[in-house]
């Protein structure tokens, strides 16, 4: 067959919304958008998993404690299923890993915001959480059957944690005058970089197009913003919280909220290297990574014995 | 000492070694050596930290002075836990934090094992459940130290320095006081002096595949059945109790 009949088949396949599977042909930039894709997932869980564990030593409760212990855990395990994943596209992880570790790959900006406050736990569970699951409700429909299935899995543990999230903000919320307090303070710092979470607005998007036209992506960054922003603003309101926008106004005619953008300018400050934790998020992945150079030393030159202690 | 006294007091020693051995495990989350492992030993403090949590609420329920488990872990001092003192020894490289687990998967497969018989239906059921994920830590810490003593000349050295650090503190895990005498009678507690002979035998079989060498004698550091700790524990109390001594009246 020549190319151009395996991009009838291919497309023929998107068509029919079936599963596009790693041993079926697929075009390069197709192949090359999702490496960057999936693997830029797996770092964003994996780095996330920083800014709350920060907390996991100072939860205020043992059930508190057992709920982020547990919650983190969940994100290194996403990262385990999406780095598979990427895999399955021909890069091994070895690469990925390099390419996070030099600064070359990207994750999600917002886990270069600090964690100042534990109420920035609940927050993060309940509005990085939850714009993360309105990304990812989405994909659990995308053309690639192995990110498609391991986003399947991830969406159900997402939702559960956006619950936890809420519930945590909830206790405060309606706690002591400092815990609301605390609450507010944590909505006020997260609010426009989790509006950001969905990507620049469309008319600056560069990898749209493609992406919904391969089923990688299914609806557009600014209408995941709204449809997000619809959903919260109810939400703040039952807390007793004020969302920190004065221009935050109901438009009946679209049946939605008019909303400030985020600072763009932030946005592409934070991409390049700009966060106050940029530096140290990436530091402490280099720095876990060769401390434990030894450990996987160790592990390989132990495997290595074993086959011969057998023969002998 | 009254019998309900020394539950508390028993009950309150086994929880607190969960607990600080669960908050130095889970120094570890997001820092581990690679990302398998990483999940594996926070998969390892969240069982101990489950045990923590049953044994704590469990000392609250038997104090009935209205504590809370919370109110246990939260709200008192350093002179007030009574933790074995391995388990509060910082976690230095994953040679020392093995080392540390080993010794301890080790004893408590035998304690819980034998605490799952407890005449005390609660402490009988906590043990019973313990013993099955022990049995799992035990498996994935023996393991380590097996390949860190066979593994490069680093892996031996360090695993080395980590023994000769926490050697020390063993000796106290079969440490018995009055409370253990009375809930012994009672059929409630294990008789530490059985364990120590099995103990023993594992471990020295263990650091012998992992050419570990044992001193014919150590000086044995002990304290914490008196609540007399290692400097850690005050800053170990300290980064844990932060928020709930700052709002004493909230609820999280």
């Amino acid at each position: 067959m020549d190319t151009a009949k395996f991009e009838e088949v291919f497309e023929a396949k998107l068509a029919k919304n079936d599963f596009i599977e790693p041993k079926d042909w697929m075009p390069e930039n197709y192949r090359k958008h999702l490496i960057r894709q999936v693997s830029q997932h797996a770092h964003s869980e994996i780095v996330g998993m920083l800014p709350e564990g920060n907390w996991i030593t100072r939860a205020p409760s043992l059930r508190a404690k057992l709920v982020l212990l547990a919650k983190v855990q969940d994100e290194g395990g996403h990262g385990l299923y999406l780095y598979t994943a990427a895999e399955s596209l021909g890069i091994s992880r070895d690469e990925m890993l390099n390419a996070l570790l030099t600064g070359k790959a990207k994750y999600s900006s917002i886990f270069n915001y600090p964690t100042l406050t534990w109420a920035d736990i609940g927050a993060i569970g309940w509005l990085v959480d939850g714009a993360a699951i309105m990304n990812q409700v989405m994909l659990q429909r995308s053309s690639y059957g192995p990110y498609s299935r391991a986003m399947v899995r991830i969406c159900k543990e997402e939702s559960f944690h956006q619950r936890q999230g809420y519930e945590s903000i909830t206790h405060l919320a309606f706690g002591t005058p400092e815990q609301k307090a605390m609450a507010q303070d944590a909505l006020n710092r997260w609010w426009f970089p989790t509006l950001m979470m969905f990507g620049p607005p469309d008319r600056e998007s560069p990898n749209s197009e493609n992406a919904l036209k391969w089923r990688i992506k299914r609806e557009t960054n600014d209408q995941l913003r709204q449809r997000f922003v619809n959903q919260t603003v109810k939400q703040v309101e039952y807390l007793g919280l004020t969302v920190p926008d004065k221009h935050l106004k109901w438009n009946e005619a679209k049946q939605g909220y008019d909303f400030s953008e985020p600072d763009w300018d932030e946005f592409k400050n934070v991409i390049k290297g700009n966060g106050i934790c940029n530096k140290e998020r990436l530091a402490s992945r280099n720095k876990a990574h060769s401390e434990g150079a030894w450990v996987r030393a160790a592990a390989e030159a132990y495997g290595k014995k074993q086959p011969e202690k057998e023969a002998a | 000492m009254n019998s309900n006294e020394a539950l508390f007091n028993y009950t309150l020693r086994l929880g607190d070694t969960s607990l600080i051995l669960a908050q130095r495990l889970s120094e570890w989350t997001g820092h581990g050596p690679f990302l398998e492992e990483d999940l594996a030993l926070t998969n390892i403090a969240l069982d101990i930290l489950g045990r923590g949590k049953s044994l704590l609420e469990y000392a609250a329920q038997i104090e009935g002075k209205g504590r809370s488990a919370d109110d246990l872990a939260f709200f008192r001092n350093e002179r007030e836990y009574f933790n074995a003192l391995i388990v509060e020894q910082s976690n230095g490289d994953y040679a020392k934090t093995m080392l540390r687990q080993a010794f301890i998967d080790c004893f408590d497969l035998l304690f819980y094992t034998e605490l799952a018989k407890s005449k005390d239906s609660v402490l009988a059921g906590i043990a019973a459940k313990s013993v099955k994920e022990i049995t799992y830590h035990k498996r994935h810490s023996f393991s380590w130290i097996k390949r860190f003593g066979n593994g490069t000349e680093e892996s031996a050295s360090r695993l080395q320095h980590a023994f000769d650090e926490l050697w020390q503190f063993t000796g106290e895990l079969f440490e018995m006081t009055e409370t253990d005498t009375i809930l012994i009678k009672e059929n409630i507690a294990v008789d530490l002096a059985t364990l120590k002979p099995m103990w023993e035998k594992e471990i020295q079989e263990l650091l012998r595949e992992a050419h570990i060498n044992i001193p014919e004698t150590t000086f044995m550091q002990k304290g914490s059945r008196q609540g007399l700790h290692t400097e850690y524990l005050g800053f170990i109390l300290a980064e844990m109790q932060t928020l709930p001594r700052m709002h004493p009246t909230a609820k999280w």
